[in-house]
């Protein structure tokens, strides 16, 4: 009897021990499908590791933005791991609210991707671990171009762009030669136009941060967009982003689209797509300058320098970013499903490039960025379709209202360009750019 | 002749009203038809007939537990309006039966604080939420709720008590009534249906309100408008089950709302005609 209460009080002692060690730890993410696959497999984590419990915390992307801004800018530490992108991990890293990270060897981090290694590092050291990424590609349909006497080359230019998106225009039947962004935002129609202005040998600033919209490559690369919106592009698109695209092109109402490489594996999806046996890509198109647009993003899970469980949580992104992790979702949810864009091991993997025609363009793309060269011109900044300083959300969004309003008809290009010069050094000279 | 006029307009008011309430019941309607398609079909275009499938539910509970946020929406809704009430009441008899030369001032300062946008005192509450422990607690919010919906609160019941004739409270306290024997025995059941509409609106606005609720909370005190906003994608397409999200957020509400418009009616008209 004795015996046996002894090892009831062991057990007890143990238990209650185990309870005392079990950490907690709590993740913002976005609803986007990568993310959905990963909380459904928590529980894979939690029984390779039952002293971590995990709460998800799963908000709309601008909200999940404004979120984890406040709550790192205030050292809040409601967080232990957040879900941040290209634009944020620099700017952040840059003032210590970030944790350095470092894997152990099985970790492979020689395997992650140049470019996207690169942008989510400051001096060398990893402070966001990539979850997916994602370039910008081409996206048409092969039997519209076909029909209309075109062949897609494998790197195209704007000219030929144009005039495949006009001769595949066809109004009765509600097909649009092209499909492009045209909704207000600096994540939404800037992130196109910047990828654009970028492959016309534009640039948001000179080295002396000068605003450079009254240059001609902007109004090159505007006038293109625009007129080629005007004669191929659909009805009210000035209120098109992703996803209105993605709607449109998987109805088969559309020709061409330029846009996130993730979008890839929607549009050959037979269960949402109607036109997913007819889509062929190519690289994200260039106006012989040989830029591609340097359109680079990644999803990535950082830890803020505020979390009390640092530990645990670092434990959880190794998890979530590692071969091993993309290999299960190869195994439960099917290869094409595996997260794309950030490490090499995967586009060598027979199983994947088996079932994802879009393997090779997206890895291409990706190869194709160069943040820290973004436009053929200099410029002070890193990024791609956006400009990595904390001011930009502001003025990409703002300059992206000008330009919308292009598209809806009651601006000129001229005037947009003209204001959004305007605007841009007003806001940089406030923000003490300019001196 | 007259008769027949007067029939004819009835049915037109009616059928004007049926339209206009049909207008404004449709975006509810129309997500409740697309929670029942698929997701290829809720993509497909304008459709009002769905396939009657109850994946996008599934999918939803199976992805976000649903009943912690219904009851987190309950506690905040509920406990914010009780607290409300406590405060307005006799505020609103304050204002209501002795009134100063700056009553009305106070009434207007009060509806103020209504048109400052949140997202001005964002960081400030942000940070003394963090500082004092009420950071995604369900306490905190339901006093923030409760302070955020108070002038309303204290206007409707200054109006409604506007209306309850003064003498009476006079002849109970002639009758020895105590100040809050006067307030319980004598105002509020005589205010019963304007107090019991402000309830209604109030808990109906606690329930809606999502600037705060996300912004202030993670996991512990997350109602359903965080379980809403985690269905929204920006790279994908999910309307069927945001669609089922949000039929399931706003069926309490809606169904609560059905049950006592009679009482919302009657209060929200209260006083209009004389």
């Amino acid at each position: 009897m004795k015996t046996l209460s002894l090892l009831l009080g062991a057990a007890s002692a143990a238990s209650l021990a185990s309870a005392a060690f079990a950490e907690e730890i709590t993740i913002a993410t976005v609803n986007n499908n990568d993310m959905i696959i990963m909380q459904g497999l928590t529980d894979e984590f939690t029984k390779a590791h039952p002293d971590i419990t995990v709460n998800w915390v799963t908000l709309e992307e601008n909200v999940l933005r404004e979120r984890v801004t406040t709550d790192i800018a205030t050292q809040g530490g409601q967080y232990d791991v957040m879900t941040i992108g290209t634009l944020e991990v620099p700017i952040w890293a840059s003032q210590g609210w970030l944790e350095p990270l470092e894997f152990d060897e099985s970790y492979d981090v020689d395997d992650l991707m140049p470019a996207i290694r690169g942008a989510l590092s400051v001096d060398g050291t990893l402070y966001a671990a990539p979850f997916y990424g994602e370039s910008a590609m081409t996206m048409y349909r092969t039997d519209l171009l076909e029909a209309a006497g075109f062949e897609m080359p494998e790197s195209p230019t704007w000219e030929f762009i144009g005039e495949a998106a006009r001769a595949m225009t066809d109004r009765d039947a509600d097909i649009n030669g092209i499909c492009l962004r045209g909704k207000a935002g600096w994540g939404e129609n800037m992130a196109f136009i910047t990828a654009l202005a970028n492959s016309y040998g534009a640039r948001w600033f000179d080295e002396n941060w000068q605003p450079q919209f009254d240059s001609p490559e902007w109004k090159a690369a505007l006038q293109f967009y625009i007129d080629l919106m005007k004669d191929a592009g659909p009805a009210g698109a000035s209120s098109n982003g992703f996803n209105e695209n993605l709607t449109l092109f998987q109805q088969g109402k559309c020709g061409m689209w330029m846009d996130a490489t993730v979008a890839a594996g929607f549009v050959s999806d037979a269960n949402n797509s109607t036109v997913a046996d007819k889509v062929g890509f190519a690289l994200f198109p260039d106006a012989g300058t040989g830029n591609h647009g340097n359109w680079l993003w990644v999803w990535s899970l950082a830890i803020p320098a505020s979390s009390d469980a640092k530990d645990p949580a670092k434990t959880f992104v190794q998890w979530a970013t590692s071969k091993e992790y993309a290999a299960l979702v190869g195994e439960k949810e099917g290869w094409a499903l595996a997260p794309p864009g950030t490490r090499t091991s995967l586009y060598d993997n027979p199983d994947y490039k088996a079932v994802a025609a879009f393997a090779e363009p997206t890895l291409a793309a990706i190869n194709a960025a160069d943040t820290s060269n973004p436009s053929v011109q200099p410029v002070p900044y890193t990024g791609g379709q956006f400009v990595s300083i904390p001011e930009f959300q502001n003025i990409g969004t703002q300059v992206g209202q000008l330009f919308a309003a292009v598209v809806a008809g009651q601006s000129t290009v001229d005037d947009a360009l003209a204001q959004a010069q305007s605007v841009v050094t007003r806001e940089m000279t406030r923000a003490g750019y300019i001196k | 002749m007259a008769r027949a006029v007067t029939t004819q307009t009835k049915t037109v008011n009616t059928v004007v009203a049926w339209i206009i309430a049909l207008l404004i019941f449709f975006p509810i309607l129309y997500t409740i038809i697309t929670s029942l398609k698929t997701e290829p079909e809720a993509i497909a275009g304008f459709s009002l007939i769905p396939s009657f499938t109850f994946e996008s539910y599934q999918a939803v509970q199976s992805q976000n537990d649903y009943f912690k946020p219904f009851m987190n929406s309950v506690i905040l809704a509920v406990g914010s309006t009780i607290l409300a009430l406590i405060v307005a009441i006799p505020a609103a008899w304050a204002m209501a039966f002795n009134p100063t030369k700056r009553t009305k001032d106070i009434l207007m300062w009060m509806l103020s604080t209504k048109m400052m946008p949140a997202v001005a005192v964002l960081v400030p509450i942000y940070l003394i939420f963090l500082n004092t422990g009420l950071m995604d607690t369900r306490f905190g919010l339901t006093v923030l709720l409760m302070l955020i919906n108070l002038p309303i609160v204290v206007w409707m019941l200054y109006t409604y008590f506007r209306e309850i004739p003064g003498e009476i409270l006079e002849a109970a306290r002639m009758d020895g009534a105590t100040l809050w024997g006067e307030i319980w025995y004598v105002l509020t059941p005589m205010a019963v249906p304007g107090i019991a509409s402000t309830l209604l609106l109030n808990i109906i606005l606690a329930w809606n309100e999502s600037f705060w609720t996300i912004q202030l909370t993670t996991t512990n005190a997350a109602p359903l408008t965080a379980f809403i906003a985690s269905f929204s994608s920006p790279q994908g397409l999910f309307w069927a089950k945001l669609s089922a999200a949000s039929t399931l957020a706003i069926a309490p509400i809606l169904i609560m709302g059905w049950f006592s418009q009679k009482q919302l009616v009657r209060g929200l008209t209260f006083g209009a005609v004389k």
